[in-house]
C-alpha cells in the first residue's frame, strides 16, 4: 500500500484519503481507499460499472451529502484540512472543488447567464463580460458562441453543452475540477476536443476524471487508479482500488493480473 | 453460423400493406369506433356552448358591461358590478392563495421531501380538494362574515382562496418536481446553497408550469357559486370598498336565471356567456404559457 502511495506522491498532493470506507446505509460501496491526488495533474479513475468511481469522486466535493444514507469512515484531507470535519461548510468546499457531470447539464438560461451564475453567487465584483469571455476561451467554446451569448445554453450541441459546463465550472476559479465520465455522451470529435482541453486546464487546475474509455485514460491522464468490485459473503458488491500508479505504468507494466486484464480489454 | 440459415429461411416477401388483412381491418374498425365515441363525448360541451351563445348574444352590448342590474320587471341595465365583483373576489383569492400555495409546494418538493410533515401536508391538500365547495363557503361565512359582521368581497375571496389552494399546491409541487435533478446538482456543485438553488434555478424553471396551474385554479374559482353564495353574497350596487356585500357573475346568474322577468333572464344568459368566455380565455392563456416553455 505504502509503495503505491509513494509513487503517486511525486508532486504535492491536493487530496489524501486514509482508510476510507464509503457506505450507503449498511451497504459498503467502497472499502480501504488510501490514495493521494497530485496537484496540477490529471488523475483518471477507471474500472467496471458499479465499482464506486462516481461515489469516490463525489466524496471530494461532498456532493454525496445530498444522499441521506451516505456516510464514510476514515479520512479525506484536502490540503491537509479534514474535508469531513464538522466545522467544514460543504458549500465552501464546492466552491473550491468544481464538478462536471456525465450528462451535460447547462441551466435553462442564456449561455452568458450559465457562466455568470457561479461568480454571481460568490459576489464577483470584477468585469463579468470579461470573466465570461475568459471562461469560454478556457473551455475552447468562445469561437463557437461569441456571437450568441444570449442564446439558450440548452440549445447548443451536446459537445458544446459539455464545454459550456466546463466553462461554467472554470468561471468560479476553483482549485480542483471533478469530471464524471464527461465524454460518455459525446461524439468522438467532441471527445477529442474535451481531451485537448484537459491538457490546457491542468496548468491551472487539478483534474480528477472518471472514464470508461481506456484510450482516454491512457492519452489524457498522468495517474490512473484502477477500481474493481468484489462480492463479499453477504453478496454486497464492494469496490476497491486494485492499482494506482502513473498512467504509463498502469497501461504498460501493471503489477496486478486484474489490471493487466482490464486495460488489455479482456474483462469489464 | 446461424446468420446465413436465417437469411435463407426468410426470403424478403412483399412489404406492401394488405388492405384486406384481418389486422388492417381490425385497426380501421377500432379507429372509426374511437372517433365516434370522441365525437359523442364532445356533444355536451358543444351543446352547452351553443346554447349559452344563442341565448346570451342578444344582450351582449356595452350596457351589459357598464350598467347596474335593472329593477325587477324592467329591461335594459347590465351586470357591471357583478363583473367587477368577480374580478375583485378572484383577485383577493389569488393574492391569498398563490403565496401560500407556492411556498407550500416549494416545501413539499425541495425541502420537505420524504418528511413526516410533507406527508401530512400532502394528505390535507388531498382532503381539502375533496371538500364540497358549499362547506368551504360555510366555513368562510363562520370565520369571516360572522366575525366582521358583514358579507364582503374579502369573505368571498377567502372562500375562493381555500378552494384554489389544493390545485395550486398540487400543480406547483408537480411543476417543481419535474425540474430535472441535473439542474439542482449543477447548481449545488457550483457552491450554491439549497435555498439559492431553489430560488435561482429550480423555481424559474418551473414558473411556466406553476402559472398554468394558477390560471386553471383561477378559472375554476371564477365560476364557482357555492362559496360566494353566503360570503360575498349579492348587491345591486357598485362596490366602494372590499368590505361590503359584493355581486359576482356566478351569483347573478343564480338569481336572475330563475327570476320571473325576461329582462333579468336575458342578462343571466349574457352573464353566463361572459363567465364561460372568462374561463375559456384563462384556460387558453394557461396553455399558451405552457407551450412557450416547450418551444
Ligand atoms: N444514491 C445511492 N444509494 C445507494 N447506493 C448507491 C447510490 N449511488 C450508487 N450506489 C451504489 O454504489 C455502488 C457504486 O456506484 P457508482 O459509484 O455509481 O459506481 P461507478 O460510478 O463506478 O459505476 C453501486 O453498487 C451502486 O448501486
Ligand atoms: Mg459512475
Amino acid at each position: 500500500m505504502t509503495s503505491r502511495l509513494q509513487s503517486a506522491r511525486q508532486t504535492d498532493s491536493i487530496f489524501r484519503t486514509e482508510d476510507l470506507n464509503i457506505y450507503y446505509g449498511n451497504f459498503l460501496a467502497v472499502r480501504d481507499l488510501s490514495i493521494d491526488i497530485a496537484k496540477n495533474s490529471i488523475t483518471a479513475f477507471i474500472g467496471p460499472s458499479g465499482c464506486g468511481k462516481s461515489t469516490v469522486l463525489r466524496c471530494f466535493n461532498r456532493l454525496n451529502d445530498l444522499i441521506k444514507s451516505f456516510h464514510i469512515e476514515g479520512k479525506i484531507y484536502y490540503h491537509d484540512q479534514d474535508l469531513y470535519a464538522s466545522e467544514v461548510d460543504p458549500v465552501e468546499v464546492r466552491r473550491q472543488v468544481g464538478m462536471v457531470f456525465q450528462k451535460p447539464n447547462p441551466f435553462p438560461k442564456s449561455i452568458y447567464d450559465n457562466i455568470a451564475f457561479g461568480p454571481r453567487l460568490l459576489g464577483y465584483k470584477g468585469d463579468m463580460d470579461e470573466l465570461v469571455e475568459q471562461s469560454l476561451k478556457q473551455a475552447a467554446l468562445w469561437d463557437d458562441v461569441k456571437d450568441k451569448l444570449k442564446a439558450f445554453g440548452t440549445d447548443l450541441s451536446g459537445g458544446q453543452q459539455q464545454r459550456l459546463c466546463i466553462a461554467r465550472a472554470v468561471a468560479v476559479q476553483p482549485d480542483v475540477i471533478l469530471m464524471d465520465e464527461p465524454c460518455s455522451a459525446l461524439d468522438p470529435i467532441s471527445t477529442l476536443k474535451v481531451e485537448d482541453l484537459l491538457q490546457e486546464l491542468k496548468e491551472k487546475y487539478t483534474i480528477l476524471i472518471v472514464t470508461h474509455n481506456m484510450q482516454q485514460a491512457s492519452r489524457a491522464s498522468d495517474y490512473t487508479a484502477f477500481f474493481n468490485v468484489e462480492a463479499n459473503s453477504k453478496g454486497q458488491r464492494t469496490g476497491y482500488v486494485v492499482e494506482y500508479e502513473r498512467t504509463e505504468a498502469i497501461f504498460q507494466s501493471p503489477k496486478q493480473q486484474a489490471t493487466q486484464e482490464y486495460v488489455s480489454g479482456r474483462f469489464g | 453460423m446461424t446468420a446465413p440459415d436465417f437469411a435463407t429461411a426468410r426470403r424478403p416477401g412483399s412489404l406492401n400493406r394488405k388492405p384486406t388483412s384481418p389486422r388492417t381491418l381490425f385497426a380501421s374498425a377500432m379507429t372509426v369506433l374511437s372517433i365516434f365515441f370522441t365525437l359523442l363525448a364532445l356533444i355536451p360541451l358543444v351543446a352547452v356552448l351553443a346554447y349559452v351563445l344563442a341565448n346570451g348574444l342578444s344582450r351582449l352590448d356595452v350596457a351589459a358591461f357598464t350598467q347596474l342590474p335593472p329593477a325587477p320587471g324592467l329591461g335594459g341595465g347590465g351586470f357591471g358590478n357583478a363583473l367587477l365583483g368577480t374580478l375583485l373576489t378572484v383577485a383577493i383569492a389569488a393574492v391569498i392563495s398563490i403565496p401560500f400555495g407556492v411556498v407550500a409546494a416549494i416545501y413539499l418538493s425541495e425541502f420537505g421531501r420524504d418528511t413526516r410533515l410533507a406527508d401530512w401536508v400532502n394528505f390535507f391538500t388531498n382532503v381539502l380538494s375533496g371538500v364540497p365547495s358549499i362547506v368551504i363557503g360555510a366555513f368562510a361565512y363562520a370565520v369571516v362574515v360572522l366575525t366582521t359582521g358583514t358579507f364582503s368581497a374579502v369573505a368571498g375571496g377567502v372562500a375562493l382562496a381555500i378552494l384554489m389552494l389544493p390545485t395550486i399546491v398540487r400543480t406547483a409541487a408537480e411543476a417543481l418536481e419535474s425540474v430535472p435533478n441535473d439542474f439542482r446538482q449543477a447548481s449545488i456543485g457550483l457552491g450554491a446553497t439549497r435555498l439559492q438553488t431553489t430560488l435561482k434555478i429550480v423555481f424559474p424553471a418551473a414558473v411556466p408550469a406553476i402559472l398554468t396551474g394558477i390560471m386553471l385554479a383561477i378559472a375554476r374559482a371564477a365560476g364557482e357559486t357555492a362559496p360566494v353564495l353566503f360570503t360575498a353574497s349579492f348587491s345591486q350596487y357598485w362596490n366602494t370598498t372590499i368590505w361590503q356585500p359584493t355581486a359576482t357573475l356566478s351569483r347573478l346568474v343564480f338569481s336572475f336565471a330563475t327570476a320571473p322577468y325576461p329582462g333579468q333572464q336575458e342578462l343571466a344568459w349574457t352573464a353566463s356567456l361572459v363567465l364561460v368566455a372568462l374561463v375559456l380565455v384563462t384556460s387558453i392563456l394557461a396553455r399558451l404559457v405552457t407551450q412557450r416553455r416547450h418551444k
